[in-house]
């Protein structure tokens, strides 16, 4: 079953054509890469695909809904609901410690669990940072705990724009081995990425160019 | 744990762990309060306050014998008095003006009752001591440079009594009088003491009257007088009556404009700062709408931000404003002023009303703020 399905989506930024006629399928528990030259359009179809923004036109189908013309409301409910997003700015609240930075997202989301939590920040190796705020944890710490917090809500799709591009070596490998993890406990997810070696972990590849969906491989084929 | 306590835990975090951004807004609504409630509780205690400093600036009701007499008599005045509320009469003062000589020379000599002046006269400035005894006196600052006479001296006074010789009589200077007024040249000695030298004993020119109320109430207390005692013919001082209220009511409108200003001052400022915040927010917005926060939830955080920052302010403004209160009422009124309590949740809703005010319109940017913002690089 598709979890992710985008047809003929097109995105223009005023003259600017960001997507042109994406279609593109996405099975449950896949893990697709998006790659492509900068300005390509991958951060655009994040958006869309994680109901932060609307399509110009096309039809988007998430978890069976068809999102395309939906408000920016219900966005936000399906949002909170079945995406769990990772950023390559990490994106964590400055003011709040690692625990509350995760706990935020379930009280956005339903109900607010420090013990859940606690066991989500053990899962990326974090217990020992709980009460630590983000300017306190290293790059790698502070992205494993933004994958935490991603994954806190059991979203039906993560999604990750250069998860690992601020990141050293050693902590974009201990990033990928959780997205092997969770790949393998069945998560869906989707990473856009520079790098051919992290693109290489996905099963499929997909590119862009020019906003344009150029190839659809899989991750062997891609070498 | 419930959404209220992880609420809390947002917005005190917020402001607790960022307080040097919130330093200048908590400072704004703690001056703001310290402000408020001082000139609030002036403000209030003002009509109180000034109603007995400027009425006793002088009288402000006169009684003069009916229908022309130039002698009234004392009996009948104390019967007019009694129509008037005790507790808003400051004092009564009974002035009889006689003639006596020093040197060959007429001088205009005033029998009244110290102790009574100095309270409807209380701007009366005496240079030695008031007198104490039935034969000492004060004279007023002019006759005092023209005579070179001083306090302590003494000074015979010659008086024709209606019956009988003439009386020399040696009277103890114990003060010069300064009252910018007509008592500069005048002599004034106890009413008793000028009663045993020329007899007509009960009796006065005018009673001055100094009463604690507003106008319209003095003109109806007026009325009653003209009523009730026929002998009588009470006059308004009406120029120190409407001025009173004049300089009241003015003085009122001054201090709700000071504090008008300074409270939207502190709107500014809070709201200044709030706004700064959301401008530099603006990730965190993105970031907390990305998480599947809706704007209600976004506006709410600011709010309780300006609730909580309401409260730090307000308690301590509530200390410092104590003290302003008093240092203001002190250096103007020279007492202590009585804080009404209700000005303490006043204050409280005043402070709240700025800073829920101030956080509506970050409230308002905040809404703009599209999640879409925290993908990708930046
Ligand atoms: N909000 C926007 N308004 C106008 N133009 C936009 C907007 N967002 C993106 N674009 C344009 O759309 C095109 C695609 O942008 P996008 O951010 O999707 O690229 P990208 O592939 O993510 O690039 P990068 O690798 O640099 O992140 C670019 O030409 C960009 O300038
Ligand atoms: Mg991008």
């Amino acid at each position: 079953m598709n979890i992710l399905e985008l047809k003929d989506v097109s995105m223009l930024y005023g003259q600017v054509m960001a997507l042109q006629n994406i279609s593109l399928s996405v099975a449950s528990g896949e893990w697709v890469a998006i790659m492509g030259a900068s300005g390509s359009g991958k951060t655009t179809l994040m958006n869309i695909v994680g109901c932060m923004n609307k399509a110009t036109r096309g039809t988007v189908t998430l978890d069976g809904e068809n999102i395309s013309r939906l408000d920016g409301r219900d966005l936000t409910a399906i949002r909170r609901d079945k995406i769990g997003l990772i950023f390559q700015q990490f994106h964590l609240i400055s003011y709040l410690t690692a625990v509350e930075n995760v706990m935020i997202a379930q009280y956005y989301h339903s109900m607010a669990d420090e013990q859940e939590t606690l066991r989500a920040l053990k899962r990326v190796g974090l217990t020992h940072r709980a009460g630590h705020l983000p300017r306190q944890l290293s790059g790698g710490e502070q992205q494993r705990l933004c994958i935490a917090r991603a994954l806190i809500n059991y979203p039906r799709l993560i999604l990750a724009d250069e998860p690992t591009g601020n990141l050293d070596e050693s902590n974009q490998n201990t990033v990928l081995d959780i997205f092997h993890q969770l790949h393998a406990e069945g998560s869906t997810i989707i990473v856009v990425t520079h790098s051919p070696e992290v693109a290489a972990h996905a099963q499929r590849v997909v590119s862009l160019e020019f906003g344009r969906l150029v190839s659809d491989v899989p991750a062997q084929r891609f070498h | 744990m419930t959404r209220q306590a992880m609420f809390r835990r947002i917005v005190l975090s917020s402001l607790i762990r960022r307080r040097s951004r919130m330093l200048v807004a908590l400072l704004a609504v703690l001056i703001g309060t310290t402000v408020f409630l001082g000139m609030g509780a002036v403000y209030y205690d003002i009509p109180r306050q000034m109603g007995r400093e400027f009425r006793s600036y002088g009288a402000n009701l006169v009684l003069v014998a009916a229908g022309g007499g130039s002698v009234l008599k004392l009996e009948e005045a104390r019967r007019a008095i009694a129509l008037l509320p005790v507790d808003k009469v400051v004092g009564a003062t009974p002035f009889r003006y006689e003639t006596m000589y020093y040197n060959k020379q007429g001088l205009t000599v005033v029998g009244t009752d110290f102790s009574a002046v100095r309270k409807t006269s209380p701007y009366w400035r005496v240079q030695g001591e008031w007198p104490q005894k039935d034969d000492e006196i004060l004279i007023g600052a002019d006759i005092a440079e023209h005579t070179r006479l001083y306090a302590g001296s003494f000074i015979a006074l010659e008086v024709s009594p209606p019956k009988g010789r003439k009386i020399k009589k040696e009277m103890k200077i114990s003060g010069v009088v300064h009252s910018g007024g007509a008592e500069d040249g005048f002599v004034l000695m106890p009413l008793a003491g000028m009663e045993t030298l020329l007899g007509a004993g009960g009796t006065a020119a005018v009673v001055e009257i100094s009463i604690a109320a507003a106008s319209e109430e003095i003109a109806a207390f007026s009325a009653a007088i003209q009523a009730k005692t026929p002998g009588l013919t009470p006059r308004l001082v009406k120029r120190i009556a409407d001025s009173e209220t004049t300089v009241l009511s003015r003085l009122q409108a001054l201090i709700f404009m000071v504090t008008g200003i300074v409270l939207f001052l502190t709107l500014i400022c809070v709201g200044t700062t709030m706004l700064t915040v959301v401008m530099e927010r603006r990730g965190e917005i993105g970031l907390k709408k990305a998480l599947g926060a809706d704007n209600k939830a976004i506006i709410f955080e600011f709010i309780g931000e300006g609730v909580v920052l309401a409260l730090a302010g307000w308690l301590p403004g509530l200390v410092s404003g104590y003290f302003f209160a008093q240092m203001v009422s002190v250096s103007v009124f020279s007492r202590e002023v009585d804080l009404p309590f209700f000005l303490v949740p006043l204050t409280l809703c005043a402070s709240l009303a700025v800073t829920i005010t101030a956080s509506l319109l970050p409230a308002a940017a905040a809404v703009d703020v599209e999640p879409a913002l925290v993908l990708g690089g930046e």
